[in-house]
This record gives C-alpha cells, sequence and structure tokens, in this order.
C-alpha cells in the first residue's frame, strides 16, 4: 500500500498530511482532523449526509479519496459561517425549522450555502432539484425549503 | 487489503501502468463507482492509476461539420451545464442531468460512466442513440469503438488490460433529427431508471421517417438498442398508430431482469409504454 503526501486548504487554512492511498476524504476529516461535524450516513453517496465543498462544488466525502483534494480548497461545516451568506443560512434553519434532529443539518447546510453561491436568486424548482440529494427524515423537506428561501442574498427582510 | 496509487502525467505512462498491472489495475476518475465497489468488496484492485492529471482529457468541444466531443475526465455537471452540448442536443444535457444528484454529477465523469458499464446508467443509452464512438488509447495508440460495442456484460467492457477511455466522439446529427431521453422512475427521483429511453428520429420533407435510433436502458445486461422499433418507424409517416406498432416491437429486442426496480415482465410493459411516449414526444412538433 502506497501513502502520499497531499496538500490541501481546509476551512481557508493550509492543511498537509499523509495518507494512504484508499483513506477517504469522510475518515481523513473527522478520525484525523477531528472535524467530526461532516456526517457519515448511507457511505455510497446517496444521503448526502457528508456534503463538503472541493473548489467550491459539492462532493461526497464518503466516495472521495483524499488523494484527489491534493491542492485543492476544501470547506466543511467547520468552516461554514465564514462564507458569505454562511451565518445568514445557519440563521435561517433555526428560524424557520429546517432541522429536527439535526444529523442531516451539516450537509444540508453545505448544499445550501453552494446552491445559493451558484444561484442566489434560485426558485423554489431549482432548490427542490439541487437539494434533492440530502435527505432528511424529520422535517418533511418545508422547513429546509424555507429556510433557503429566506436565506436568499435577495430576500433581505426575511433573514 | 489495500492498493497502491499512482497519477501518471500522461495518457501513455497510463497505459503503461495499467497494462504492467494486468486485470487488478484499474484508473480512478471521479472515484464514485470504484470506491463504492471498493468499500463494498466487490472490487480488490491492487493498483489504482490516477487520471487527475490528464488536464487534456476535460472538456466539450464542438467538431467541424456539427460534431461534438467529451472529454474522459469530464463531469456529468460539466457536460449537462455546457451550452454546446444543449446547443448539439437539449436531449443529450437532460441525460446527464437525470444521473442521480447535482453532488455525483459534480464528482462522476463520462469515461468513468462508460468504463463502468453498468446497464441503469442514463448518459450510454442516449449517446448510442447519438451514434457515439468511443476513442480508446492503448499507449501511443488510439482506437474507436462504436459505444454499442463497449458493453459486454454488468460491469464488464472490451477493454484490455492497458487501454483507457480518453473521449468520447458525436457525429453531426442527420438533418432534420430531433432527440428525447425519457427516464421512467416509480420511486424516487435520484433512483436508477427502472426502464429509460433514448430515441432519436428524423422526418423527411414528405413527412415519412428517414432516420430512427432507439436505444434503452436497463433492461438488460447492457444499453439495448431496438433494431425492430428502428425499422418499423423508417420510411413511415409518423402517426399515432405507427409509432404504438413500432414501440410494440420493443419487448423483442430486451431481456430485462427481476430486481428491486420491478420485475422483468413490469418492465417489458414499461419498456413498450416507455418507448411509445419517447417516440410520441418526439414527433408531436413534427406533426405540423
Amino acid at each position: 500500500m502506497s501513502t502520499h503526501r497531499i496538500r490541501f486548504t481546509l476551512n481557508g487554512r493550509a492543511v498537509e498530511r499523509e495518507v494512504p492511498a484508499d483513506r477517504l476524504l469522510l475518515d481523513l476529516l473527522r478520525e484525523d482532523l477531528t472535524l467530526t461535524g461532516t456526517k457519515e450516513g448511507c457511505g455510497i453517496g446517496v444521503c448526502g449526509l457528508c456534503s463538503v465543498l472541493v473548489d467550491d462544488e459539492v462532493l461526497s466525502a464518503c466516495l472521495l479519496p483524499a488523494v484527489l483534494v491534493d491542492g485543492r480548497s476544501v470547506v466543511t461545516i467547520e468552516g461554514l459561517a465564514d462564507r458569505p451568506g454562511g451565518t445568514a443560512l445557519q440563521d435561517a434553519f433555526i428560524t424557520h425549522g429546517g432541522f429536527q434532529c439535526g444529523i442531516c443539518t451539516p450537509g444540508q447546510l453545505i448544499s445550501a450555502s453552494a446552491l445559493l453561491a451558484a444561484s442566489p436568486r434560485a426558485e423554489e424548482a431549482e432548490v427542490r432539484e439541487w437539494m434533492k440529494g440530502n435527505l432528511c427524515r424529520c422535517t418533511g423537506y418545508y422547513g429546509i425549503l424555507r429556510a433557503i428561501a429566506a436565506a436568499r442574498p435577495a430576500a433581505g427582510a426575511d433573514r | 487489503m489495500t492498493f497502491d496509487y499512482v497519477a501518471p502525467g500522461s495518457v501513455a505512462e497510463a497505459c503503461d501502468l495499467l497494462e504492467r498491472g494486468g486485470p487488478d489495475a484499474h484508473a480512478l476518475a471521479g472515484g464514485t463507482a470504484l470506491m463504492l465497489l471498493y468499500k463494498q468488496g466487490l472490487l480488490r484492485p491492487e493498483k489504482v492509476v490516477g487520471l487527475s492529471r490528464l488536464a487534456e482529457l476535460r472538456g466539450v468541444r464542438r467538431l467541424a461539420g456539427g460534431g461534438l466531443w467529451l472529454g474522459a475526465m469530464t463531469t456529468h455537471r460539466a457536460i449537462e451545464a455546457h451550452p454546446d452540448v444543449a446547443g448539439f442536443s437539449p436531449a443529450l444535457a437532460k441525460a446527464f442531468a437525470s444521473v442521480a444528484t447535482i453532488r455525483i454529477r459534480n464528482q462522476a465523469t463520462i469515461g468513468g460512466n462508460l468504463a463502468h458499464a453498468d446497464p441503469a446508467q442514463d448518459p450510454p443509452p442516449m449517446l448510442i442513440a447519438f451514434d457515439a464512438e468511443v476513442e480508446i488509447a492503448h499507449g501511443a495508440a488510439k482506437r474507436a469503438l462504436p459505444l454499442g460495442e463497449l458493453f459486454r456484460d454488468v460491469f464488464e467492457t472490451a477493454l484490455s488490460p492497458g487501454e483507457l477511455i480518453v473521449g468520447i466522439r458525436l457525429p453531426p446529427l442527420p438533418t432534420g433529427a430531433r432527440a428525447t431521453y425519457l427516464k421512467f422512475l416509480p420511486r424516487t427521483e435520484d433512483d436508477y431508471a427502472t426502464v429509460s429511453v433514448a430515441a432519436r428520429v428524423a422526418v423527411a420533407e414528405d413527412g415519412r421517417c428517414s432516420d430512427a435510433r432507439v436505444c434503452l436502458g436497463s433492461v438488460g445486461s447492457t444499453p439495448v438498442r431496438s433494431q425492430a422499433v428502428e425499422r418499423a418507424l423508417v420510411g413511415q409517416p409518423l402517426t399515432d398508430r405507427v409509432l404504438a406498432e413500432a414501440a410494440a416491437l420493443v419487448v423483442g429486442d430486451i431481456d430485462p431482469f427481476d430486481d428491486v426496480r420491478g420485475t422483468a415482465s413490469y418492465k417489458r410493459r414499461m419498456a413498450e409504454v416507455c418507448t411509445r411516449r419517447a417516440l410520441a414526444e418526439i414527433a408531436a412538433p413534427m406533426a405540423h
């Protein structure tokens, strides 16, 4: 088995780490770097609990070998507040009941943050299409949709 | 239990590494398929050849004469969003946008999709309906293969050790052609299809069908082109009756199996229904 020295930006800070070839980004984050905000759910790329941003795109950390983030920028839930609109998004999830048990919430917030960065005026159909990869077994999704609608930069007063 | 990883700087070097590694060497593109199979114990690679440094395999290009080239390392999301893809055919963009979720499409590449050879995938039937060819490198040598001939069985391709998919080439559309991709999803929107139908039909000035391609997903161990349906369309006016009679012939060309998305008999019924609907969708604006 080979190991590899990778250097990447994690929530704005430079990180350098030696990783085995088959180390998944999810395990690197949770086990090696003790950033446990990123959760493991299905482990097969379906549920969205492990959503992280890599170069501003949402990916599944459970299917991403850590060697592939070498030279790239990773943002996890721990770095969300430093993103434009990150705190407003968190507030909107609280105000509009965007969670209950909370295990899917880090992934929901990361996906929603990427959506609002890519499409600040996203209408409900686009929000639904974008967020369908983040499962929630508690909210029935309406709270999440209300929260994202309210957190759109253009929504202003709703925040 | 684990593997050696190497990320070569050229296609020739990648092919060389894959050839020397033999059947236990695998190429890694986005990782969604390979890491899934690895985690589930279905694949035990000894060597993984990462393609991330091969920038020349990324991108979408229009070809002279109106064709389209998709680099093997281009993600599904990049393809669905590329203006040249919708410019070539909106149905092609739709087939890529039908795959799983945005998160998976950000990661999974078209080369990885084809090499994975899962018969429930969305892009392959659509690409076959567009007469796509796969560009395969072997060291400095290159060959082109009609996409339909790449797929041998579930998770099995015609690639030999040392061969690497580098791109997909689509020829120009025939004059007057329209296309569609219909994905039948009785469960959730991010699921694999129970049945999917890709169709491309052209109509001549006299209103008769001049060219047809119909290819289905999730109805056998590979994507399945139905030449019986195609033959029943060519030369005919696209009336409801012609479409229904042609669609009924699809059942003789497919061989679906029971799985969690439906029984084989259900899929046979739905293959006919979906084929008829796909053809009707294409024919509707051509009627006048």
